[in-house]
């Protein structure tokens, strides 16, 4: 079962660019959260301070609170506790080059030390299940390598890695914007069926998408967060009008 | 609010839409104890700050063995020479020696502790200035050839075999060169020299060996001729076509698209591979030991023998004759190695400053 | 400027053009008729006194015919398996530094700008530091010091491999894709690990033949064996004593006025070259098929 994510006065900077400014809000547990804005609006950096991952970079600077349940994950834990418990699927698929499909499953499980074989294989397949790509893999598991399969599959490959390790919560940037429609809405049934599971944020600027899929949907602008609302709200009554101006396509 | 647009647009989508769930893969709904047990085992997994921080120093550590080796070597090639330094002094390496009994001049005679390096940096200095006379021509022609004038099917054979001339062991240039190149140049080539150039008092026949500086100048030429060429190229191909491009517009010929758009622009680099190559011939041993002639007296005629700083070191130390003569020894090796660095170091800037940090090759 | 002045200096120009093109081919002839000449020599020296006797018999006293280089083959071996566990993981390690840990530092430079500078350092001297660490009697009690030793030059060998190995494994590193590292951070892994089970593992081909490299050029060194190792006549396999080493040998059998040991510098010369010979291209193969297969 995922939890929900407090963020309270959330500030990112990349060096002297302050990529995030006064971030404020509440993502509700077991729901699809979207989050939609132009390029360079800051919703990467945003989930990527939820995995604190935008540290990684040496000129990445956070301030804020950001809480996960009730962990605050910058004051309270170390960065890589809050990556095992927070799973981050990539836009452009990468899955391990010199590992199997199995073994790119498990990585996040084998790589910290999980050695029990027979409850990685039953891992292993629950989570190609739960990512739909079980029946097209199942026969060469170990024989085939992650990096062989096509762009669509190695994406749900990668989907299928964050899961193993049963995170609380999922995170998304853009999925299947590198992928072909076929792709994507696999992808997009995938999230639907996931979510009652995690709670998961997905960065999209395909706003079908977020419409398809996410409850509850956020805007981006500049590095602000204009407006969170429900999802219907925001695509047929926003109000702010910034967001009425993206939505129907007046820039972005 | 402009609702219609926007009911336009989503008009299409369905909000929370019925899944597809295509057969036989009902999604997990249950969590079972697996997965509370997977989430339990990671969380009980602490943060590994401790192997971090170990790893990180030790890859830090061998990092700076690199350091710590060039400390070392310059440390006990100083310590090695104390004995010398402190006799001898600076002179050294320019010293010459009247010997006593004959009156004639003596450089290098351990029996009697009369040390001077100056014949063997007189041997290094014209073997060097030999192999970089004949080799930069070559070396560089080669290079504009294989980066500007070379039909594509061959540069790849030409190049891996450039790079297969810098592979071979030194060792085994010498051999070559003792049973085949020194016959060859004292059959044919020398008595040429000694004919057309004998005025010039550099050739003259007094050595009927063939080897000698002359000699060791031609094996050493063939030996750095892989470095200054690939590194040229390498240098040539970092130019950017746009400048080539540039000339020709103007109606230059291949030669003055050359001349103008590449050499001009890559010339500090050539210059820098020109280095390098210089000092692989500065401290080159083995095959220079074994054509030079090993005698340690210094004569003009570059036909005659001769001695250098590396073989001297090579066909000595192992037998030194005393603790006088060990530590001249390392003298030599201590100036060979700060010689050998300023000159490395001086082409590395060089070459840096024109492929901009480009990774170096393994030679 | 006149009509004919222009005409001949335009003639002027495509005559130089094709002379510099001319000189251009001549040089490159020149350059590769001396490799040729090696190599066929080489060949046909070689192999006209390579025989089995040469692999499994030591040299016979002087003046008697036959007898081989077998253990200078061995010693060569056990000289560079020495040198192989000193260079190869200090050599990895200093490459991972560079990459991973300290990428874009000023430490990083130096340490990569000291690296080219040492490869260029004659290795004799690395020899003459050996000897001067090893050899020279200084500490009664510890190993292998006080006397010449297969020890020291396998030392001094293993020297020269760590600059080389070092900046082959971080050019190797840094073509990883940064997406292979974010994916493995993502997922929680420590660095240690990420570094070790993943951005090195898909580097690896790379990094052997890198390896690989160092090894043939160390194969062939004579000059740091020659007052460490310093070469023995008979079957050796101590550490602790001198050794034979296939260049070594080499050297001083084509030195010596017997023909018969002039015939097996020749053979042993062949071994060598081809040892290296293989291990060059197999480095071109591995790295012309594209050392990272398969990732993106």
């Amino acid at each position: 079962m995922g939890v929900g994510i407090e963020v309270s006065n959330l500030n990112a900077w990349y060096g002297a660019n302050h990529t995030l400014q006064d971030i404020n809000l509440n993502i509700p547990a077991n729901h699809a959260t979207a989050l939609i804005g132009p390029s360079g609006c800051g919703k990467s950096t945003f989930v990527r301070c939820i995995n604190r991952m935008h540290e990684t970079n040496p000129i990445g600077r956070v301030t804020g609170t950001v809480r996960i349940g009730d962990l605050d994950i910058y004051k309270d834990a170390k960065p890589v506790e809050i990556r095992r418990r927070v799973g981050m699927v990539f836009q452009r698929p990468n899955p391990f080059p010199t590992m199997s499909i199995y073994d790119n499953v498990a990585a996040g499980l084998k790589l910290n030390g999980y050695s029990n074989r027979r409850a990685l294989d039953e891992i292993v397949e629950r989570s190609l299940k739960n990512s739909a790509l079980w029946d097209e893999v199942k026969d060469e598991l170990k024989k085939k390598s992650g990096a062989s399969l096509s762009g669509g599959q190695q994406q749900r490959l990668c989907i299928a890695r964050a899961l193993a390790v049963d995170p609380e919560v999922l995170l998304m940037d853009e999925p299947a914007s590198a992928l072909d429609p076929v792709s994507t809405s696999k992808i997009e049934d995938l999230i639907f069926q996931l979510k009652s599971q995690y709670t998961i944020v997905i960065v999209t600027h395909n706003m079908q998408q977020a419409a398809r899929v996410a409850e509850k949907t956020g805007f981006f602008l500049n590095g602000r967060m204009v407006e969170f609302d429900s999802t219907h709200k925001i695509f047929t009554n926003p109000s702010d009008k910034r967001t009425e101006d993206y939505i129907t396509g007046r820039f972005g | 609010m402009n609702a219609n647009v926007t009911e336009i647009r989503i008009s299409q989508a369905q909000f929370q839409p019925e899944p597809d769930i295509p057969e036989g893969q009902a999604p997990d709904e249950t969590p079972s104890a697996d997965v509370s047990e997977v989430r339990g085992f990671l969380l009980a997994r602490g943060n590994s700050a401790l192997i971090d921080r170990a790893f990180s120093w030790l890859m830090l550590l061998c990092a700076l063995s690199i350091f710590a080796i060039v400390v070392l070597i310059a440390l006990e090639l100083v310590r090695g020479s104390q004995l010398s330094l402190h006799k001898f002094g600076f002179a050294f390496f320019y010293k010459a020696f009247t010997d006593p009994d004959t009156h004639l001049t003596v450089y290098w005679d351990p029996v009697n502790e009369l040390f001077s390096a100056r014949p063997f940096v007189y041997g290094t200095l014209v073997s060097s200035f030999l192999a970089l006379l004949m080799a930069i021509p070559l070396a560089v022609g080669l290079a504009i050839f294989l980066t500007e004038m070379c039909p594509r099917v061959l540069r790849g054979p030409l190049a891996f075999l450039t790079e297969l001339l810098a592979a071979i062991p030194s060792v085994i240039y010498g051999l070559w060169a003792v049973f085949v190149l020194v016959p060859l140049l004292r059959v044919h080539v020398n008595p040429l020299l000694i004919h057309g150039l004998g005025w010039t008092g550099f050739f003259n026949d007094d050595n009927p060996t063939g080897l000698g500086y002359f000699s060791a100048g031609v094996i050493l030429a063939v030996m750095i001729l892989p470095i200054i060429s690939s590194l040229s190229r390498e240098v040539m191909t970092a130019v950017p076509h746009s400048q080539r491009e540039a000339v020709l517009a103007l109606g230059a010929t291949r030669w003055e698209m050359i001349r103008m758009g590449v050499l001009r622009n890559a010339r500090i680099g050539i210059v820098g591979a020109i280095i390098l190559g210089l000092g692989r011939a500065l401290g080159e041993t083995m095959a220079v030991a074994m054509v030079i002639g090993a005698t340690p007296e210094i004569h003009r005629s570059l036909l005659s023998n001769g001695s250098s700083m590396a073989t001297v070191i090579a066909n000595e130390y192992a037998e030194a004759v005393g603790e006088m003569h060990l530590s001249a020894l390392t003298e030599i090796g201590l100036a060979l190695f700060v010689v050998t660095i300023i000159v490395n170091a001086l082409a590395q800037v060089l070459i840096w400053a024109v492929t901009r940090g480009t990774p170096a090759q393994a030679h | 400027m006149s009509i004919e002045t222009f005409e001949f200096r335009s003639g002027m120009r495509t005559v130089t053009d094709g002379l510099v093109t001319g000189l251009a081919i001549l040089a490159t002839l020149v350059v590769v008729a001396p490799l040729v000449a090696i190599f066929i020599y080489l060949l046909y020296m070689g192999t006209s006194s390579l025989n089995l006797a040469f692999f499994t018999q030591v040299p016979k006293p002087v003046g008697e015919t036959g007898g081989g280089m077998a253990n200078a083959i061995l010693g060569s071996a056990i000289l560079l398996a020495l040198a192989s566990s000193i260079g190869v993981p200090i050599g990895i390690g200093g490459g991972i530094f560079l990459a991973e840990f300290g990428r874009g530092t000023k430490l990083a430079n130096a340490v990569r700008f000291t690296a080219d500078v040492l490869n260029g350092v004659p290795s004799i001297v690395m020899g003459l530091a050996a000897y001067a660490l090893i050899v020279s009697p200084r500490i009664p009690f510890l190993p292998f010091t006080g006397h010449f030793s297969a020890f020291s030059g396998g030392v001094a060998l293993g020297f020269m491999m760590i600059p080389t190995v070092c900046r082959t494994t971080e050019e190797m590193l840094l073509m990883v894709p940064h997406a292979v590292r974010e994916a493995a951070l993502g997922l929680g892994v420590p660095n240690w690990r990420s570094v070790l089970s993943i951005t090195v593992k898909t580097a690896s081909p790379g990094i052997i033949t890198g390896c690989m490299l160092a090894f043939a050029r160390v194969a062939g060194e004579t000059a740091p064996l020659l007052f460490t190792a310093l070469g023995n006549q008979f079957w050796s396999a101590s550490l602790n004593q001198p050794i034979a080493a296939l260049p070594l040998q080499i050297y001083v059998y084509a030195q010596s006025p017997y023909d018969d040991w002039h015939r097996l510098a020749w053979a042993g010369s062949l071994v060598l070259i081809a040892l290296i010979v293989i291990a060059v291209s197999l480095v071109r193969f591995v790295t012309s098929r594209g050392v990272l297969k398969g990732a993106s």
